[in-house]
């Protein structure tokens, strides 16, 4: 496959659980500087990334508020990431699989994700020059 | 000695050229002191064995006091090998 590449990353860790998830965002992070198009395929808990309602919140063992704690959002690290392959020229598609946002409730995603099945990994893994399945444990 | 390690290492004993990338947690036995010696046999085997800079240094592992035959590599290298078509799995 001549021209831009295109890779695909199949992603099922939720938010905060497991160093996959950090290892994942950097291999996308990567992907998506040098200008690569980059499809997401979201399962399993990983659709709760790009959950629109997660929030910041204070601690109050420290004594700091939410602005103190600074606390991190991966809704946030999805949307850097649809930014900065916007800003070097590529594209990056995060899908999150239907069934898996149905059971969790998690239907409000970040603008820039789409809904999709099972099948639309398929389908990116067709148009890819490469998929890597990072699955859990 | 885990099972991708015999994967690994068959498939390089067939000519394939084969890296084995260590990341999060899977650095540690990278360290030279560490009772590990499955990795280096896989670099004598001709496995390209890497561990992740990022991960080493998370770890406060040194980068220059790893074990025989493994150096650490940025991340960057598992992008490399993809963009490239490498076949890659994730363990």
């Amino acid at each position: 496959m001549a021209g831009k590449k295109t890779l695909t990353f199949a992603i099922m860790d939720p938010p905060y659980e497991s160093g996959r998830s950090t290892t994942a965002f950097r291999l996308i992070d990567i992907a998506v500087k040098r200008g690569y198009d980059v499809n997401v395929f979201a399962y399993e808990g990983a659709v709760c990334l790009p959950f629109a309602k997660q929030q910041a919140h204070p601690n109050a063992v420290h004594g700091r508020e939410a602005e103190e704690e600074n606390h991190p959002l991966p809704k946030d690290w999805v949307a850097a990431l649809i930014k900065s392959a916007a800003t070097n020229g590529g594209k990056l598609d995060w899908v999150n699989c239907g069934l898996c946002v149905d059971e969790r409730g998690v239907a409000e995603a970040i603008e820039g994700v789409r809904r999709g099945t099972p099948a639309d990994l398929w389908k990116l893994a067709e148009g890819s020059d490469n998929t890597l399945v990072i699955g859990t444990r | 000695m885990p099972s991708y390690y015999d994967l690994a290492k068959d498939l390089a004993g067939a000519g394939n050229e084969v890296t084995l990338f260590l990341v999060q947690n899977g650095v540690i036995p990278a360290r030279a002191g560490a009772k590990a010696p499955g990795l280096s046999a896989l670099a004598e085997a001709g496995v390209e064995v890497l561990a992740d800079e990022f991960s080493l240094r998370e770890r406060a592992i040194s980068a220059n006091r790893l074990a025989s035959g493994i150096r650490a590599a940025p991340l960057d290298v598992v992008v490399d090998q993809l963009a490239d078509g490498r076949k890659a799995m994730w363990h």
